[in-house]
């Protein structure tokens, strides 16, 4: 809890460049959040490359996902191990793998790079989470659906995928968190395109800017009250089921 | 189940019987395995080529061709071996440590808070808080604290455990610090899956055979969150062991604390990739052969 304290604190501390030592209260950084630009650059990529990122990888994690419970087919073992090494590698050598990759192929550095490499560390935790919601589903509903001569799209799209939906959404913010605090991969594969916590690393030699507290204690501020409203509406429900079941 | 039991693996998956349309199967896993072969396996192979190259004809710094150079990994070896165990044990102590840590803590809230949900939420986002703000952040608040100006090491001279000239960045301490704080929710949320789930009319059963407390512990409670422990363990060790921020010189570490991950990035970044990726490759092995190990003992039968 300190460090989030101190992080917090220090936002609203009165100082320039750096941001270290205690100078009295202000609001200026709060109200200046773009007075340092790149600051601000570097968290706009953060968001370009989370949304892409976090899109493509549950798409291609909730594919995988519903084929892994769903069929059999042959390279089953093989695919399941394909899918947990990128868990099992630390993140130096993915970062280190792909970086090189990319040397040698002669492929220039930047944002869509950085977005490349978190879809793919992206995608076997989107995998993880999917398919325990796809192996709790209730194969009866998607059955009455064809029952009611509903075509196999209809059913996947107004049945199977509405049922999926929890699963997905928190595999979508897993993936948005992952790649938002993402430092180690982002540095080998990143160029001179800068993210948010790329900034912070630079900086972190001379000296951090105030403002980079602030846009930190703001993501803060705005996961605790979505995750305390996710937390509020799912104990709703869970009351609303208990008197109606 | 390893990495299953922290997203919350739900029921058994044989709930729908897998149906036997192969092609359909191919339509959906294609896209994303031909993605992972592409960003994972091909640069992994690369790696190994890289590993393998040395300098150019005419050597400029990033100029490399591929001479089954063996060498490479020697100079890994030799130079960076004791880095290696460093690493290896920074990893192994910030590891239990967390698990010292977390395994009261979720036993706290999966079984003791049971009765209040409202508490049990409140305290479950207490744990994943820190996930919320920028890790490198965190890390340069840790700096700040254990700093020579700071609060820790002023108490540590009033005291008199500290002298004037003796400090606390830069130390062992602080790395192993640092990998344990930002691991400690990677190691809670696990242990607090399988615990949350555990049927407590077991632990009266076994109270109702007379077995005391601790064999309670031992015998029925530990076993049956241990799913959560082996994912715990590996979602910790893994990362701290590839971590080169709370090592490196400008956040918790110094020159004394250099773990594998720095020697990857300096070499990376001063463009000798072929030792960086024969430590790259060394890393890798190192940190398989042990995992593969934990998890075949702990009798994992699913990975995912």
């Amino acid at each position: 809890m300190i460090p989030i304290v101190y992080t917090i604190v220090f936002s609203f501390n009165d100082a320039r460049r750096t941001n270290i030592v205690w100078r009295g209260f202000t609001l200026d950084n709060w109200l200046g959040i773009c007075d340092d630009d790149r600051v601000c650059e570097a968290f706009g990529n953060s968001i370009v490359v989370g949304v892409t990122a976090t899109i493509a990888a549950t798409v291609l994690g909730t594919m995988i996902a519903i084929a892994i419970v769903r069929y059999t087919f042959r390279m089953r073992t093989l695919i399941t191990v394909l899918l947990f090494l990128p868990m099992a590698t630390p993140e130096v050598v993915l970062g280190s793998g792909l970086g090189s990759q990319f040397v040698n192929m002669g492929v220039e550095r930047g944002l869509w790079t950085i977005i490349v490499a978190h879809i793919m560390f992206c995608i076997s935790f989107v995998v993880v989470t999917v398919r325990a919601r796809v192996a709790s589903l209730d194969p009866s509903l998607e059955e009455a659906g064809r029952d009611l001569y509903a075509s196999p799209g209809q059913v996947f799209w107004r049945v199977t995928l509405p049922l999926l939906m929890p699963g997905i959404l928190a595999a979508a913010l897993l993936c948005f968190a992952l790649s938002f605090d993402d430092f180690i991969i982002t540095n080998f594969v990143s160029g001179n395109a800068e993210t948010f916590p790329k900034f912070v690393y630079v900086a972190a030699s001379r000296g951090i800017p105030p403002q980079s507290n602030v846009i930190a204690s703001a993501v803060f501020f705005l996961a605790i009250i979505l995750v305390v409203i996710a937390q509020l509406s799912a104990g709703a429900r869970r009351r609303k089921l208990a008197k109606t079941g | 189940m390893a990495f299953g039991a922290f997203a919350n693996t739900g029921p058994d998956l044989s709930a729908s019987a897998p149906r036997r349309r192969s092609y359909v199967a191919l339509i959906l896993l294609a896209p994303g395995i031909l993605y992972l072969v592409a960003t994972f396996v091909a640069p992994l192979g690369s790696l190994v080529l890289t590993s393998f190259k040395e300098p150019g004809g005419d050597f400029e710094v990033g100029e490399y061709v591929y001479a089954f150079r063996w060498e490479n990994y020697a100079e890994a070896l030799g130079r960076f071996g004791e880095i290696f165990l460093r690493t290896f044990g920074y990893s192994l102590l910030a590891t239990i440590f967390a698990l010292i840590i977390s395994y009261p803590l979720a036993y706290f809230i999966g079984v003791t808070l049971r009765r209040f949900p409202l508490w049990q939420s409140l305290v479950l986002i207490l744990v994943i808080a820190p996930f919320f703000i920028s890790f490198l952040l965190r890390t340069l608040a840790w700096k700040a604290v254990f700093s020579d100006e700071g609060p820790v090491v002023g108490f540590l001279q009033a005291i008199g455990v500290f002298g004037p000239e003796q400090y606390l960045n830069g130390t062992a301490f602080t790395v192993v610090f640092g990998l344990t704080y930002n691991y400690i929710p990677f190691m809670t949320l696990p242990i607090y899956a399988s615990l949350e789930r555990l049927d407590l009319r077991y632990v009266e059963a076994g109270g109702d055979l007379y077995a005391g407390p601790v064999q309670r512990f031992w015998r029925i409670i530990l076993p049956l969150s241990l799913p959560g422990v082996v994912s715990g363990t590996l979602l910790t060790f893994i990362p701290a062991s590839g971590d080169y921020v709370n090592a490196s010189k400008d956040f918790l570490g110094s020159t004394n604390t250099v773990m594998a991950g720095n020697v990857i990035n300096d070499l990376f970044f001063q463009s000798f990739y072929p030792v960086s990726a024969a430590v790259s490759i060394l890393l890798m092995v190192a940190i398989l052969i042990p995992v593969i190990a934990y998890v075949a003992k702990s009798g994992s039968e699913d990975l995912l």
